[in-house]
Order: structure tokens, then C-alpha cells, then sequence
């Protein structure tokens, strides 16, 4: 495939927004059974708004994907059959989950709702954190299955895609929430890191499994059931354009395979290796510029594992557009 | 339930594109606005065709065959490009499953695209829909044109008459017939979409002649044996021939 740069956009700043989102209402979830000291509500509140303008650059970037964005409303009619409208409903229902879990945190309007016997005070934000969270990961999983529903493009039809969709995602915002622990709750830093460091070499595991899985895949697909000519040696010499078109634009990145294994090597050296020591050398030399750093090369390296996410997924109709003569 | 479909018969297909013109032709002046071209002139041409002729060589030298591969949507059973639409744009029409993109419903998110597996589907750079091949859907239905012209314009077009079109549900249908009789086989089958589009294979025409089918067994006129010398008095054919 050619990886388009709005779905790159899309999907890894989403990811970041509903990262953040999880390592706050984690911190705010470990505070409410006493494991951690509870925070200002400007920590939490705040944060979420950060969340939030991370989606809404997401979706942004998303309407950049559309030929006839004017027309978007439409996609969210056929949830009941595409992934994709089901992640054009989910994606605003935890946008405004987002906004209503900092407002309820900002404005102070915090009820509490019942009062558990053993002690356990269930407030407004506990309610809208965990909706926040369920529909976070209802977004990653319909994200992931946009990808891993196509049952041809056989690198992406596995668990795994979803897997890693969650595992990059939480990854690296759980790494900008370090950075803004580090920022604003100094004393959270750790916490945060620590998860940051696991869900990052998950992800780690999750990526490289899912590279050792294409590796070997043995194509289903070959020029003979293509044309349904049962000859071992067929080349094509013609296909029916000389100029290209839109399924030579569309379904080939046209890079070499030099700058393929170019691009895996930075983003492994990026989102995971790079990202890792950096937040393991903060654990006990807590810095702004070790996490700062530690984010901004694990997006960079996101971009780059976007790119070539697209890019190894290999089209069955490109066995059509094999040559020109 | 009725599927049309095109059934192309490989054999027969001389890879001259006028289906391709045909189709372009009749599906850029209808009442859904043209399949606009970039370039059409310029060094780099391209553009929204519904329908493409491809070359293969099979074989190795001296021992090969030149196949044309005429290319257009197969109006799948199972089109899996339906339900990925996240607009309800792209749909299989229930009566003829014809499968259609209402272009004014189409958001261009190119998703349906990457959901078929044989390519059939090309966005129109210029009005940023998806288009694909509608079966001529406004020509087979039309009842001002005489009934033999209802039919799509690439099957038309064809001068050796390599595409056929009709009902692959109809067990009497030229096409079913010719599906049956002639080895007719659906692209890509391991992906379980059940192609409704047909094509028919390469044929090696020999004629099989025996040695007794080269003169008439029951000849009267032949006779084991030598025939009774005649009289000298009878007449001989050299007597009533006068040459």
C-alpha cells in the first residue's frame, strides 16, 4: 500500500490522546484505592484537555484522508457493518468524554455518587474516567480492525494489528504523561515512567511479532489464480494504461527496499529502544529533558512505524500491475 | 434472484480495447457526469476507467500465447467492498446484483478500495468519488432503446463477440450455458468472494478425424472384391459415354 500521511497523522496522534488519557485515569484509579497520593484536579483536568487536542489534531488530519469531507456526517450511518463508521462514532463520543472528564475535574462540579462499604468513594470523574476508558479502548480496537478485518491483506488480517494499535498507543501516552508529570506532579514521574517503560517493550514484543508473523507469510494469491491461468511463467506485458493509475498511485509506495529496512530500523531504534533508555536513565536522574526527549523521538519513530505498517501490506491486485511494455 | 454478469471468453478476445473506448465512451457522457482524465494530451496520461484490457505472456519461447485479460468489477456475490463502506454509498442492488456506488453518498475515503482484491474499483481524481463498472445499469434497463441494444456498451462493442452478458443465475442463460459448457472460472477464488463475472479459457481447437469417417462406410457403390466381368456384349461405360 502507499501510506497516505492523514492516516499516519490520524491514527498516531489518536493513539497519544487515548494513551495520556489512560495513564491519567490509571494514576486517578490507584489514588482512589490509596496506592498513590490523589492529585489536584488541575493535573487531571488539564491533562485531559492535552488529551483532547491530541484527538482533535487526529481528526483533523483525518478530514485531509477524505476526497469530499463536506460529506463526512454520512460515515457514521453503516456502524453495523463497517469498522471504519464505527470508529467515526467512537472517536467524538471520546472526545467529548474527554472534555466532560476535565470539566467535571476543572469546574469542581464532582459529586459523589455512592459511598462503598469498604470505604470506596465513587465520584463523577471515577464514572466518566471509566467510560473515558472503555470508549478508548473501543477506539483502539475499531482503529485496529479498520486494518485487520481485510481478510487479503494478510500482514494486517491478525490479532496483532489490534495488539499493537493498543500497545503504540498506550505507549507512547503514557510517555507524554511523564513528561507531564514531570512537569506538574513531579511526584508521579516514576509511577507513570515505570508504566511507560513496560507498555513500550510490549508494544517491543507486539511490533516484532508481527514482523516475524509477515515475514513468513506465504502469499495466497499468485498471478495464476489472478487470470486463472494455470501456467507456471507468466509476465505481463501491458495493463491497459501507460501513465499509471489509481491502482499504481494507490497500492505502491514505489520505494526501494533499502529505504524499507531503512525505515524499520528507525523506528524500532525510535519508538522502542531509544524511548526505553531514556525513561529508564530519568527513574533515577529525573529530568524534563529525558521524558521530552523520550516523546518526541517515540512519535517520530510512530510516524515511521505507521509508514511502513502501510507500506508491507501487500495488495492482492498489485499482481495486475505488474509490468508495462 | 437475478445476478447479471459478463462472461469473457479469453479464447475468443483480441485484446483490440474497444470494450475499454466503448465503455469509456458511453460512461463519461451519462447522466452521472464524465469519468474525468489528467494529462489527457500531456506526457503522463491517466484517468477513471471502469474497465481495462491487460497483456500476459504465458509461456517460454517458442512455446507461448499472448492473452488478453479484459478487467472490470465482477459484481461479487459477496462483494466484501459493501460492507466496508462506512456511508452505505457502495451497495449490491437486491433485484440484479449489480453492485453501485451512489456518487452522491461517496465520501472518497478510498476504503472500498482497499477492500476488493482485484482492483476494480478507481477514485475520479477530479470529483473525488469511487467509480467503478455499473453493468451499463442506465442502458440495460432503458426501454426507448430496441431490446437488442440493451446491453452493456462494452459487450456492444466487442467485434468478436468475446464478452456475453445475461443472468449467471438463470440456468438457460447464455451465460450459465456458456459457463458450463466452456470450463468458465471466477478470479481468485481462495478469497471466498464469489465473483458473479465469468471468464471462459484458452481452447486448443483439433478436430479429431478418424480413418472411417473419411469415406462413407455404407458406400453401395463399394464392393469387396472384384465386380463380374461383363459380356462382351454388354454395354460398357466407355460405350455410353462419348467422349
Amino acid at each position: 500500500m502507499n501510506p497516505a500521511l492523514s492516516v499516519i497523522f490520524l491514527t498516531t496522534l489518536i493513539g497519544v490522546g487515548q494513551g495520556l488519557f489512560l495513564a491519567l485515569f490509571t494514576q486517578q484509579s490507584y489514588a482512589l484505592f490509596e496506592l498513590l497520593p490523589h492529585q489536584d484536579a488541575r493535573f487531571y483536568g488539564w491533562g485531559s484537555l492535552l488529551a483532547l487536542a491530541f484527538t482533535m489534531a487526529g481528526l483533523v488530519a483525518s478530514f485531509f484522508h477524505l476526497g469530499r469531507p463536506k460529506r463526512a456526517w454520512r460515515s457514521a450511518t453503516q456502524w453495523r457493518t463497517s469498522w471504519l463508521s464505527r470508529e467515526v462514532i467512537l472517536l467524538p463520543a471520546f472526545m467529548g468524554m474527554l472534555f466532560l472528564y476535565a470539566m467535571s475535574h476543572l469546574s469542581g462540579f464532582n459529586p459523589v455518587l455512592v459511598s462503598l462499604p469498604s470505604g470506596l468513594v465513587i465520584d463523577v470523574t471515577v464514572v466518566l474516567g471509566s467510560l473515558g476508558t472503555l470508549l478508548a479502548f473501543a477506539l483502539f480496537v475499531s482503529t485496529g480492525m479498520i486494518y485487520a478485518c481485510l481478510h487479503f491483506l494478510r500482514e494486517w488480517y491478525s490479532p496483532l494489528t489490534v495488539i499493537n494499535f493498543i500497545l503504540l498507543g498506550g505507549a507512547s501516552g503514557f510517555t507524554l504523561a511523564t513528561l507531564y508529570a514531570a512537569l506538574f506532579a513531579p511526584t508521579q514521574t516514576n509511577f507513570l515512567d515505570g508504566w511507560a517503560i513496560i507498555i513500550t517493550l510490549l508494544g517491543l514484543l507486539g511490533r516484532s511479532s508481527s514482523l516475524w508473523r509477515n515475514a513468513r507469510l506465504k502469499p495466497k494469491s499468485s498471478l495464476q489464480t489472478a487470470i486463472g491461468i494455470k501456467h507456471p511463467r507468466i509476465v505481463q506485458t501491458a495493463q491497459g494504461a501507460m501513465g499509471g493509475s489509481f491502482n499504481t498511485r494507490e497500492f505502491f509506495h514505489g520505494k526501494s527496499e533499502a529505504f524499507l529496512s531503512t525505515m524499520k530500523t528507525a523506528f524500532f531504534l525510535l519508538t522502542f529502544v531509544v524511548p526505553v533508555l531514556l525513561l529508564v536513565v530519568n527513574l533515577s536522574y529525573p529530568s524534563i529533558l529525558l521524558p521530552g526527549v523520550a516523546f518526541v523521538a517515540q512519535y517520530v519513530g510512530l510516524l515511521a512505524e505507521r509508514w511502513y505498517f502501510f507500506a508491507e501490506a501487500n495488495h492482492p491486485q498489485n499482481l495486475y500491475y505488474q509490468g508495462v511494455s | 434472484m437475478t445476478q447479471l454478469a459478463l462472461v469473457i471468453d479469453l479464447n475468443v478476445c483480441v485484446g483490440c480495447h474497444a470494450c475499454v473506448t466503448s465503455c469509456k465512451e458511453w460512461n463519461t457522457s451519462g447522466a452521472a457526469g464524465p469519468l474525468c482524465d489528467e494529462n489527457p494530451y500531456g506526457a503522463d496520461p491517466t484517468g477513471t476507467f471502469f474497465n481495462r484490457v491487460q497483456t500476459f505472456e504465458v509461456g517460454q519461447y517458442p512455446d507461448t500465447e499472448t492473452v488478453h485479460f479484459p478487467k472490470s468489477c465482477l459484481h461479487c456475490e459477496d462483494p466484501p467492498c459493501v460492507p466496508v463502506c462506512p456511508t452505505g454509498a457502495s451497495y449490491k442492488r437486491k433485484e440484479d446484483g449489480i453492485v453501485l456506488v451512489d456518487y452522491d453518498k461517496c465520501i472518497g475515503c478510498k476504503y472500498c478500495a482497499w477492500a476488493c482484491p482485484y482492483g476494480a474499483r478507481e477514485i475520479d481524481e477530479k470529483q473525488k468519488v469511487m467509480k467503478k463498472c455499473t453493468l451499463c445499469v442506465d442502458r440495460i434497463y432503458d426501454t426507448t432503446l430496441p431490446e437488442a441494444d440493451r446491453k452493456p456498451a462494452c459487450v456492444m462493442a466487442c467485434p468478436t463477440s468475446a464478452r456475453l452478458f445475461g443472468d449467471v443465475h438463470d440456468a438457460e442463460s447464455v451465460v450459465s450455458k456458456a459457463i458450463r459448457e466452456s470450463a468458465g472460472y471466477a478470479l481468485m477464488p481462495e478469497w471466498g468472494t464469489h465473483p458473479a463475472n465469468h471468464y471462459l479459457p484458452r481452447r486448443k481447437t483439433n478436430l479429431k478425424i478418424h480413418e472411417d469417417e473419411l469415406e462413407r462406410a455404407d458406400n453401395p457403390l463399394k464392393v469387396d472384391g472384384k465386380l463380374p466381368k461383363p459380356n462382351k456384349s454388354d454395354p460398357t461405360l466407355d460405350d455410353v459415354t462419348s467422349w
